[in-house]
């Protein structure tokens, strides 16, 4: 008998198969107590910002803080904005750089992994599964701000057409369709940060590490980003147009600037996902 | 070398049944420059019962992860049910079921769930009997009961039998169950034993590590002992045990040892060995019945004769000089 008449014959993947993955996936990430308990804070910045702002608002105080927080108690959508506004230096890169962060080394760590590639899942398929269950989370954690924030933004000071930075005004639904595409525009600035947590997770069987070093990752961007001297690199860190969402509240958003901001997201997502590749495709799983 | 998909003999002697498990020269070489696996030829023929013997560290589970595509080998080959791997690993891991290292699940679902999340996974298995096919294999272990507890509510029994319902979540050709009994109680023990014997009755080919001997001898078909990353042995066990050199021992009353002793040294037995009243050598070609007749006429109080064959164990302890589980 030679090789080739005891070879196996060649298995095909059920039709659907992949989407069962997903599904299972997604269950196992948005079912986690941990997870829900991330998202549940997150919730929390703008229903405690407007608790704040409404109770201070017939007090000198009123209209005043930083980025978009004095405008809130004028028009309730500005309390979206200015809850991304300050969940994007930190809250926001610590919650997703956990869950991309311990999206294979959670796995390794817990001693799953090994079952999961004997079952068998090819690895391939794996990682680009875990790489949609972090990119969900994400969605899920700027969703969670969002969506809290306009209806506590609505029940505390009502919605109304927002005035532009320029100071033109705009209609309730061109407001909303603005606002809109800020939490999409922050949504997808997160993407080179899962891809980063999902290169750090291959990398080691320590979940506690990969988060670390994610969330590290967009400190230092964040802070190196803040010095002059570094002007020549800043255009190429992962937080340089994180706060370009800006642009969506100009009579005419610089759409060349919101290209460069989704094209640097898309080559970070492009280099780390493809060291995550290499790295995971190839490594022996010894965990 | 014999072709390693067939393990046929290079002589072209009678093909032998086709093999489950066949490496060549399988090595593994870790970074740190330790040598886990050395240059190993695993022959494990379809249908077989292979104990895979050897103490902590002696290279099985490192082996049992080349196998199973877990870990590259640094040199060497190895085929599972005729596919090699790793690369064929997506044709022949259906076909697989495996215990690693012990049982890991997700320790906040509960038993089902992580089964359904095992079943999910497999691009081969049928959504539609998933359900009924994870019930089963709880059943089958006697996990039934506690399917919807958390697994880290689980005992560590518990959790052994949740693996091997894993690796029964659907029919196999072959399972290989890395030290399935591990933190079981003897009940617990003897229940895999039997569902290893039920499973070989029915043809699947087994492959089960141990570093207790004594625990799975009993069900295997073959043996193979590993020591220091080296296969030092392997084979059908009843061939294997036959090679050892049987030993008479006569137990005889305290003053009659000197008797027996100058008897069994008139017969032509040697080693010779006294130990209390019992007296002891190496039976050679002599007869065992021929021995009772020369005692009982010498007049030797003959008060107990037996003829033993050296077990495994003590086979393995004369390969290695070594007790059987000292980790290394």
């Amino acid at each position: 008998m030679s090789l080739v008449e005891t070879a196996p014959p060649t298995v095909r993947p059920l039709r659907g198969s992949l989407l069962r993955l997903v599904r299972s996936e997604l269950r196992l990430v948005l079912g986690r107590r941990r997870n829900l308990v991330l998202l549940l804070g997150l919730a929390l910045v703008p229903l405690l910002l407007g608790t704040v702002l409404f109770l201070s608002q017939d007090t000198a105080l009123d209209g005043q803080g930083p980025g978009f927080v004095g405008r809130v108690t004028g028009n309730g959508l500005f309390l979206v904005v200015a809850s991304l506004f300050l969940c994007l230096p930190f809250l926001l890169p610590l919650t997703i750089g956990i869950a991309s962060g311990d999206a294979v080394a959670g796995e390794a760590a817990a001693g799953t992994l090994r079952y999961l590639l004997t079952v068998p899942v090819a690895r391939g398929r794996l990682l680009a599964v875990k790489a949609v269950g972090a990119l969900t989370f994400a969605a899920a954690a700027v969703a969670a701000i969002a969506v809290v924030g306009i209806v506590a933004g609505a029940a505390f000071f009502g919605l109304r057409g927002i005035t532009l930075l320029s100071g033109t005004t705009v209609s309730l639904g061109d407001g909303i369709l603005r606002i809109a595409a800020v939490v999409v525009y922050v949504g997808l600035s997160m993407t080179g940060l899962v891809a980063v947590g999902l290169f750090f997770s291959t990398l080691t069987e320590v979940p506690v590490g990969a988060m670390a070093a994610t969330v590290v990752t967009a400190i230092v961007c964040g802070v190196l980003d803040q010095l002059p001297q570094l002007a020549t690199i800043a255009p190429a860190l992962l937080t340089h147009h994180w706060l370009d969402f800006a642009e969506f509240l100009r009579l005419e958003p610089d759409w060349g600037v919101l290209g460069q901001g989704l094209a640097l997201q898309a080559a970070w997502v492009a280099i780390f996902g493809a060291l995550a590749w290499s790295r995971f495709t190839t490594a022996d799983v010894s965990s | 070398m014999t072709d390693p998909t067939t393990g046929a003999a290079p002589s072209g002697a009678a093909p032998v049944a086709p093999l489950a498990i066949a490496t060549d020269g399988l090595t593994k070489r870790f970074r740190s420059g330790q040598v886990a696996v050395a240059g190993i030829d695993l022959r494990v023929p379809r249908g077989a019962v292979y104990g895979f013997i050897g103490p902590n560290g002696s290279g099985k589970t490192t082996t049992i992860r080349m196998l199973l595509g877990l870990v590259r080998p640094t040199s060497g080959r190895a085929f599972l049910l005729g596919g090699e791997m790793p690369g064929a690993g997506a044709d022949v891991l259906p076909r697989v079921g495996a215990l690693v290292e012990g049982p890991a699940f997700h320790p906040y679902l509960t038993g089902s769930a992580n089964l359904a999340r095992l079943d999910a996974s497999d691009a081969t298995a049928d959504p539609r009997t998933a359900r009924q096919r994870a019930d089963e294999a709880l059943d089958r272990v006697g996990l039934g009961a506690a399917a919807g507890k958390p697994y880290r509510q689980y005992s560590l029994g518990m959790k052994q039998r949740l693996g091997l319902a894993a690796a029964l979540l659907r029919p196999r050709e072959l399972l290989v169950l890395d030290e399935p009994t591990n933190g079981l109680d003897p009940q617990g023990t003897r229940e895999v034993r039997n569902l290893v014997r039920e499973l070989a009755e029915n043809g699947t080919t087994v492959l089960v590590s141990s570093h207790l001997l004594a625990e799975i001898e009993q069900v295997c078909s073959h043996i193979g002992i590993m020591s220091g990353g080296h296969l030092l042995l392997q084979g059908d066990r009843a061939e294997l045990t036959a090679q050892g050199l049987p030993r008479l021992s006569v137990l005889t009353s305290a003053d009659h040892v000197g008797a027996a002793t100058e008897v069994l040294t008139g017969l032509g037995l040697t080693d010779v060995q006294t130990e209390g009243a019992t007296v002891s050598a190496l039976l050679g070609a002599v007869p065992p019945e021929k021995v009772s007749a020369a005692l009982v006429h010498a007049g030797v109080d003959l008060l107990g004769l037996e003829v033993r064959r050296p077990n495994l164990e003590q086979i393995f302890v004369e390969l290695t000089g070594e007790g059987f589980d000292v980790a290394r």
